[in-house]
C-alpha cells in the first residue's frame, strides 16, 4: 500500500510516495541516502538509528515512515550548522567519545535532545538519558563526559 | 642521522634519566581522532552505507537443526518467484575446503590454517549453518524466496559440549579431520611431577567460562560485482582485507589477484571481523548473477550465531607452592570448545598458553590443551585471544592459594612475579621491558586496598545482606603474532607539492584510533604538523601496502615499525634533495614543524614546500618523492596490567555492583593518551559483561539458540556500566618502534578474575564459573550458608 | 520494510471503532513498540494495520472531579512517567512507567498496548494491579468498565472482545489517597531489559505502626501478572514490623505461579518475589509515613 507523506528534515521540506511497510529509517538511508543514522539491531534495542521527531530522540527502525507525515526530523546530518559542528559534538571529538562511530550518530541525537531542553542534568540524569544507547567501545566513559561538559557550558 | 636505533637511544636515554623529558612532542599527545569529525557528523561511510544502483539483495538459508545431512534439496520453488534473481545450494558451488581464520599465509602446508569450511554446505553442524542462499531484487523477495526452499535433513546426533563430542563412537564432525579433536598440542617445561611431589603444597583448581559474542554494533556486512575488468570487487566490514583476498582466491579457486577487497569505516570488529564469514558466498552470489552488485547484510541475530563467538574453555589448574608462597610449577588442562569450524581454534589454546607464563616465575609448566569441535556455532578470535579464559581461571586460582595459605593476594603475586631478562624457554622471547609491580603498587595505592581490607574484613563480622569486597588480578600478553605468525607490515608515504604527505598503510582502522596514532608518528618522525599527513583509512588491496590486518594488538607495534622506516627512509630523501639545493650536507639537516632547518641550531634554511615543488618540478633533477616499505618484525614485547576493584554484593538477591574498578597497564609508551584510555575503556566494560551477565545461551537438547538478540543477551548499558580508572606505567619497550607495546586486547584481560576475587572477598565464596549472573549467585550463596 | 498491506489512521475513536468493527481483520497499532517487533520476527504475516496515534481524546491524563485519575490508554510511558498528576498522585506508576525500556522506547511505547498485549512481564502491570486499576473498553456496543485483574486471562491473552478498545486506566481515589508505593524491576540490567520479576507493593496505615491495607502486585509471577491476595489479608491490622513483613514476603509466594524457564529458575524466582516484596513493602511504609520497628 502505498501513502504519500510531506515531512521536514533538516530544515528541508520532503514529499515522497512510500510503502506502508517502510520504516523512517529505510526512508532516511534509501530514499535520501542520509546514512548516518545506523542500522544496529532493527528492533529498537541499540539506538544507533535515533532521529528527532520534533524535537523527541525516537528510533527510526521501529518508526513507521508514514508517522513521520507533517513531523519535522532531525537527522544526525542536521546537527551541524553551516558546515561547523554543535557545542556538543566538538564535546565529542574533544574529548575522545568517538571510537568505531557506528553507535555516535544515536549518541549524539539523543544527547542533543538534552542540551537543547535547557533543562539541568545531573550525570545520573545524562546516564539515564542515553540508557537507550548501546555502545561496545567506549565503555560509555567519555561519551558521558562530553555530554555533562557541553550540559555545563 | 636520526636512525631507528637513534631513536631507540633517546627513548632509552630519557627513561635512564629518570623518565626525563620526551624527547617529541607528538607522542603521547592526546591529539583528537583524525576520523572524529566524519563520525560525529555521519559523514562517515560504512559497507551499509554505499547506495549502489540496482543493488540486489542476497539471504542465507541457515540450517534449524544443529547436526544433519541434507538428503535432499528442492529449490524451484524459490527459483519461480518473481524477483529472485539466483538461488544457490552447495550443488552449485565449487566445494573447495578453505580456512577462514585471519593468519598470515604460510609456506608450510603445515603451519596454515585447518582448512574445514565450503561455501554452502550439506552437512549442518550447527544451527545457523550455512545450506543456501538466494539473490533477489529487494529483502522482502529474498526472504519470502528462502521460505519457499524445500530441504529434507536426516538427524544426527547434535554435540553440544567438548564432553559429548569426545564420548567414544560421537560422531565424527568432520570426517576428513577424523576426529573431534581439532588441536591438542600442548608443552612441557622442566620437570612438573617432580615439582609437584616434592612441593610443599599442591592446590587444585577446575574453572569454566562461557561462549560470548562480540556484539560489534556494525554487524556483519559486504557487497560484491564484478567490474568492468572482470574482476570481483568485495566492499566489507572487515578486519583483514588482504587476508580475506587471498581466502576469497582459495573458497573460489581463482587467482588470487581477480578479487579486489576494500575496506570503509568498520564499526567495531573485537576479532569477529579478524575471520573471513560473508566474502566467499558473496563473491558467488555476484557471479551468480553476471557480476550485478550484491549485497549480504546479517541482521543482528543471524550476526550473533552465524560469525563468531568466544570460546568457552574448561581449565583444570594444578599449582605446586612452597611454604613461603613461592610458586613453583604449574600443570594446566585446558578443554575448549571451538563449535562447528576451525576458525581459530587450533590456535588459541596455544596463544593463550605462549602468553601467561610471561607474568610469573615458574620452574615446571605443564600445558595439556584440547580444542574440540562441537555442533554450537563457531568459536573464533575475540578480544584477548584465550588469555581472557586462562588469565580468569590462573588470576581466580592464585586467589584461592592466597586465601588457603593466609596471605594477600597481591604479596602472593609479589612474591612471584617475572622480570626483564626473563626468555621463554620455548621460543627464545624476551622480556625486555616489565612494568608489573609498578602497574600492582599503584592500583593498590589508588584503591586504597590496605585500609579499606581492614574496613571490609571488620564489616564482614556483622554478616549483612550487602557486602563489600576487594579483589585485584594481573595478566601478561604479547604483542602480535610472532614467533606463531609472520609480523609484516607495508606503509607507503608519497610527498605531495606542498610538502604535506599521504600515508598509506594496509593496517585498518576499525575504531581502537590506529589511523590517528599512525598520523602522530609520521608527523613526529619526518618534522611535520599531523594536519600535513593526509591518512588514507580506506583499504584496497589494490592500493594498500600489504599488511595482514588489525588483531593481535600488533598495529601500533608492528605497522608502527613500518611506518617509522618509511618516514624516515622520506625524510632521508627530502634532506638528500634539499641538499642538491642548497649544498649543505644533508646530515647536517633537518625538518622542524615542516621547514628544512640546521640540525644543530635548528635555524630556518627554507618552507619543507620548497622542496616538495622543486622535487616535482625542476626541469632537470625531478623525481617526485616517495617511501615504500615492508617491515619484517622479529620480536614480541611482553606487556602487562592489573585491575583493581571494589564491590558490593547484595547476598539476598546475587546481583554485584562494581564499586570502583582501576586498571593500570604497562604498555610501554603510549602514543595517545586519550585514545589509550579509550581502549581501556572499553575493554574494561566488554570484561565487566563477561565477568556478570554476557553468555549465549542454546536449548539443551537441541542446541537453537536462545539468546541471539539485544535484549536477550546482555550487554551492558550505561547505567550498567560504572566509572572506569585507568592508568599507565609507561616502561619503553626497546623493540617498539616508539617505545610501545600492545594495548588493544590488554584490558578486556584481568577485570573478570578481579571481580572473581572481589566477591570472593566480599562473600567467601569462590566461584569457579563465569558470568557470576545473579540466579548463580543466589545458588551458590545459599547453598554456602549465606542465604 | 514490514510486510504491512494495509493501513488506516483514525482521527476520532468514533471512526476507529467503526473502521474496527466493520473489518475484524484489523490490527491495531499505537506505539509499534510491540507489534513491529512482532512483524520484524515474522511471528505475523502480512497485516492489515488501523493507527490510533492521531486520537487527541485518547492521549489525556487528567485528574476528575471525584478525585480518580484518568490515563488515557494512547498515553506514553514518558508522558505517564513525566506527568505531575501521576507524581504526585500514583507514584508507583510513575516509578515503572520510567523502569520501562529506554528512552527512546519510552517516547513510544503506550500504556494501552503495554496492557493489551498481555505479556506477564508488562511493567505497567505490577503497579496496575496493586492501584485496582479500572480499565474502560469501548466498542460499538458501548462501554464497559472490568477490573485489571479480570483483563489477564492467560499469557497473551486478554479479556478484549472484537471490535473492542482499551480507551481509559482509571484509579479510584480510596485505591492511591493516603497510600505509600513502591515499584522494583529486577532484571538483569538497569536498562534495556524485560523484568525477572516486578514488584509493585502498596500500602496504607492505621496511624505509622498499623497495616491498614496493603497490596502487591508481581509482573513474570506466573501467567499473567498477578495480586499476592494471602499476604495482603494477613497484613491487614498487623504491627509494622520486621517480623510482619518477612511473614508477608513469604506468604506473597503462595500466590505466585513461578515456572522454570532458561531466564530463571522457579527456586529463583520465589527466593525474589520473597525478598523483593519486602523491600518494596519496606519503602512504601516509609512513603507512607510509617515507621517500621525491627526490635
Amino acid at each position: 500500500m502505498l501513502k504519500e507523506i510531506s515531512f521536514t528534515i533538516n530544515g528541508k521540506k520532503e514529499t515522497m510516495t512510500i510503502n506502508a511497510g517502510e520504516t523512517l529509517l529505510e526512508v532516511l538511508r534509501e530514499r535520501l541516502h542520509l546514512t548516518g543514522a545506523k542500522k544496529g539491531c532493527e528492533v529498537g534495542e541499540c539506538g544507533a538509528c535515533a532521529v528527532l521527531v520534533d524535537g523527541t530522540a525516537i528510533n527510526s527502525c521501529i518508526y513507521l515512515a508514514v508517522w513521520a507525515d507533517g513531523r519535522e526530523i532531525v537527522s544526525i546530518e542536521g546537527i551541524a550548522k553551516g558546515g561547523l559542528p554543535s557545542k556538543l559534538q566538538e564535546a565529542f571529538i574533544a574529548e575522545g567519545a568517538i571510537q568505531c562511530g557506528y553507535c555516535t550518530p544515536g549518541f549524539v541525537i539523543s544527547a542533543t535532545s538534552m542540551v537543547e531542553s535547557g533543562k539541568c542534568y545531573s550525570k545520573e540524569d545524562v546516564k539515564q538519558g542515553l540508557a537507550g544507547h548501546l555502545c561496545r567501545c567506549t565503555g560509555y566513559q567519555n561519551i558521558i563526559r562530553a555530554v555533562m561538559k557541553t550540559l555545563e557550558q | 642521522m636520526p636512525g631507528p636505533g637513534n631513536y631507540l637511544q633517546n627513548y632509552g636515554n630519557a627513561f635512564k634519566n629518570g623518565g626525563g623529558k620526551m624527547v617529541s612532542s607528538l607522542i603521547g599527545a592526546s591529539l583528537p581522532r583524525t576520523d572524529a569529525l566524519a563520525k560525529v557528523t555521519g559523514k562517515a561511510k560504512y559497507t551499509g552505507d554505499f547506495m549502489v544502483r540496482d543493488m540486489l539483495v542476497g539471504k542465507i538459508l541457515r540450517s534449524p537443526y544443529a547436526h544433519a545431512k541434507v538428503t535432499s534439496i528442492d529449490v524451484t520453488k524459490a527459483k519461480a518467484l518473481p524477483g529472485v534473481e539466483a538461488v544457490l545450494t552447495y550443488q552449485d558451488i565449487p566445494q573447495n575446503r578453505y580456512a577462514t581464520a585471519g593468519h598470515p599465509y604460510s609456506l608450510d602446508p603445515k603451519h596454515r590454517d585447518v582448512a574445514d569450511k565450503t561455501i554452502l554446505t550439506a552437512r549442518a553442524r550447527f544451527v545457523g549453518d550455512e545450506i543456501a542462499a538466494v539473490v533477489a531484487v529487494d529483502e522482502a523477495t529474498a526472504v519470502k524466496a528462502l521460505k519457499l526452499i524445500a530441504v529434507e535433513y536426516e538427524m544426527m546426533k547434535p554435540l553440544l559440549s567438548p564432553e559429548a563430542a569426545l564420548e567414544e563412537g560421537a560422531p565424527i564432525i568432520h570426517d576428513e579431520h577424523g576426529s573431534n579433536i581439532l588441536n591438542s598440542v600442548g608443552y612441557h617445561i622442566g620437570d612438573i611431577d617432580k615439582v609437584l611431589q616434592t612441593a610443599d603444597h599442591v592446590f587444585d583448581d577446575e574453572f569454566e567460562t562461557s561462549i560470548v559474542q562480540h556484539c560489534a554494533m556494525e554487524n556483519h556486512v559486504s557487497y560484491a560485482y564484478v567490474d568492468d575488468a572482470g574482476r570481483i570487487v568485495i566492499v566489507t566490514s572487515t578486519q583483514i582485507p588482504h587476508i580475506c583476498r587471498r581466502i576469497v582466491g582459495q573458497a573460489l579457486g581463482i587467482p588470487w589477484g581477480k578479487v579486489r577487497v576494500i575496506k570503509p569505516y568498520v564499526g567495531g570488529g573485537f576479532g569477529s571481523k579478524q575471520d573471513v564469514c560473508l566474502e566467499p558466498l558473496n563473491a558467488v552470489m555476484t557471479l551468480a548473477v553476471g557480476g550485478r552488485p550484491v549485497k549480504l547484510d546479517l541482521s543482528r541475530e543471524e550476526s550473533m550465531i552465524g560469525t563468531r563467538t568466544r570460546h568457552a574453555i574448561r581449565i583444570k589448574i594444578k599449582t605446586g607452592v612452597s611454604k613461603t608462597g613461592k610458586l613453583l610449577g604449574i600443570k594446566i588442562d585446558a578443554v575448549s570448545n571451538t563449535g562447528a569450524y576451525a576458525s581459530h581454534g587450533h590456535s588459541i589454546l596455544m596463544a593463550a598458553g605462549a602468553k601467561f607464563k610471561y607474568l610469573y616465575v615458574f620452574e615446571a609448566i605443564k600445558y595439556s590443551p584440547r580444542t574440540v569441535y562441537t555442533n554450537l556455532p563457531i568459536a573464533g578470535a575475540m578480544r584477548g585471544y584465550g588469555s581472557p579464559q586462562l588469565v580468569f581461571a590462573l588470576e581466580s586460582h592464585l586467589d584461592n592459594i592466597a586465601r588457603k595459605l593466609k596471605i594477600d593476594p597481591i604479596e602472593l603475586r609479589w612474591k612471584n612475579f617475572n622480570k626483564e631478562g626473563y626468555a621463554d624457554p620455548i621460543t627464545g622471547n624476551k622480556i625486555l621491558s616489565c612494568g608489573i609491580k609498578e602497574c600492582v603498587q599503584r592500583g593498590k595505592e589508588l584503591i586504597d586496598w590496605d585500609k579499606k581490607k581492614a574496613r571490609f574484613a571488620k564489616e564482614k563480622e556483622q554478616a549483612m545482606n550487602w557486602r563489600r569486597g576487594l579483589g585485584m588480578a594481573c595478566f601478561s600478553y604479547g604483542t602480535g603474532t610472532f614467533p606463531a605468525g609472520l609480523e609484516v607490515a607495508g606503509a607507503r608515504i608519497v610527498l605531495n607539492q606542498d610538502g604535506s604527505v599521504q600515508l598509506q598503510i594496509g593496517a585498518p582502522e576499525i575504531g581502537q584510533g590506529s589511523d590517528t596514532v599512525f598520523t602522530q608518528m609520521v608527523a613526529e618522525t619526518i618534522g611535520i604538523p599531523t594536519s600535513m599527513v593526509h591518512l588514507i583509512s580506506t583499504q584496497d588491496t589494490d592500493i594498500s601496502p600489504y599488511d595482514p590486518g588489525c588483531f593481535a594488538s600488533r598495529q601500533t607495534y608492528v605497522t608502527g615499525m613500518a611506518i617509522q622506516k618509511a618516514s624516515l627512509e622520506i625524510k632521508e630523501k627530502i634532506l638528500e634533495f634539499a641538499q642538491k639545493m642548497i649544498d649543505v650536507p644533508a646530515t647536517d639537516l633537518d625538518i622542524k614543524d615542516a621547514h628544512i632547518v640546521y640540525k644543530y641550531t635548528e635555524r630556518v634554511i627554507m618552507p619543507l614546500t620548497e622542496v616538495a615543488l622543486q622535487c616535482f618540478y625542476d626541469p632537470l633533477a625531478s623525481a617526485p618523492i616517495t617511501s615504500d616499505v615492508s617491515h619484517n618484525a622479529r620480536f614480541n614485547a611482553i606487556s602487562f596490567g592489573a585491575t583493581f576493584v571494589e564491590v558490593e554484593v547484595d547476598i539476598k538477591t546475587g546481583q554485584v555492583e562494581i564499586i570502583e574498578i582501576i586498571n593500570v597497564h604497562d604498555s610501554g609508551k603510549i602514543i595517545n593518551r586519550q585514545l589509550a584510555q579509550g581502549q581501556v575503556h572499553g575493554g574494561v566494560s566488554m570484561a565487566i559483561g563477561y565477568a556478570l551477565s554476557e553468555q549465549m545461551l542454546f536449548e539443551e537438547k537441541t542446541g537453537r539458540p536462545l539468546n541471539n538478540n539485544f535484549l536477550d543477551y546482555k550487554l551492558p548499558t550505561i547505567l550498567d556500566t560504572p566509572d572506569i580508572s585507568v592508568d599507565f606505567v609507561e616502561t619503553v619497550e626497546p623493540t617498539g618502534p616508539y617505545g610501545n607495546k600492545s594495548l588493544g586486547e590488554p584490558p578486556v584481560i584481568s577485570p573478570a578474575p578481579a571481580i572473581r576475587n572481589a566477591i570472593l572477598d566480599a562473600t567467601g565464596v569462590a566461584f569457579n564459573q563465569i558470568p557470576i549472573r545473579p540466579q548463580i549467585a543466589f545458588e551458590k550463596f545459599k547453598a554456602a550458608g549465606l542465604i | 520494510m514490514y510486510p504491512i498491506a494495509d493501513y488506516t489512521e483514525a482521527r476520532t475513536l468514533e471512526e476507529a471503532i467503526e473502521q474496527l468493527s466493520s473489518n475484524p481483520g484489523l490490527l491495531i497499532i499505537a506505539g509499534g513498540t510491540d507489534l513491529l517487533i512482532k512483524l520484524y520476527h515474522g511471528k505475523l504475516d502480512t497485516v492489515q494495520l488501523l493507527s490510533l496515534r492521531q486520537i487527541k481524546s485518547l492521549q489525556i491524563i487528567t485528574e476528575n472531579g471525584d478525585g480518580s485519575i484518568s490515563i488515557g490508554s494512547l498515553s506514553t510511558f514518558k508522558e505517564i512517567g513525566g506527568h505531575p498528576i501521576v507524581q504526585q498522585g500514583i507514584p508507583i506508576l510513575a516509578e515503572a512507567a520510567m523502569a520501562m525500556g529506554g528512552p527512546q522506547i519510552r517516547s513510544m511505547a503506550t500504556i494501552g498496548g503495554n496492557i493489551c498485549n498481555g505479556i506477564p512481564s508488562a511493567d505497567s502491570a505490577p503497579a496496575l494491579f496493586a492501584l485496582n486499576a479500572i480499565l474502560k473498553l469501548q466498542s460499538k456496543e458501548g462501554e464497559r468498565a472490568i477490573p485489571i485483574q479480570e483483563f489477564y486471562r492467560g499469557p497473551g491473552q486478554v479479556d478484549l472482545k472484537q471490535g473492542e478498545l482499551l480507551t481509559e486506566i482509571l484509579i479510584t481515589p480510596d485505591n492511591y489517597q493516603h497510600f505509600g508505593g513502591c515499584y522494583i524491576k529486577f532484571s538483569m540490567r538497569k536498562a534495556m531489559d524485560i523484568a525477572t520479576l516486578g514488584v509493585a507493593a502498596t500500602c496504607k496505615l492505621n496511624g505509622t505502626a498499623r497495616f491498614g491495607q496493603v497490596r502487591i502486585g508481581l509482573g513474570v509471577a506466573g501467567p499473567t501478572p498477578l495480586r499476592c491476595t494471602l499476604a495482603e489479608e494477613y497484613a491487614v491490622g498487623k504491627a509494622v514490623n520486621g517480623l510482619t513483613i518477612a511473614e508477608i514476603g513469604k506468604i506473597a509466594v503462595q500466590s505466585a505461579k513461578s515456572r522454570t524457564s532458561w531466564r530463571a529458575s522457579k527456586e529463583y524466582r520465589e527466593h525474589l518475589i520473597e525478598e523483593l516484596t519486602q523491600r518494596a513493602l519496606t519503602t512504601a511504609i516509609t512513603r507512607a509515613g510509617g515507621v517500621i520497628d525491627y526490635a
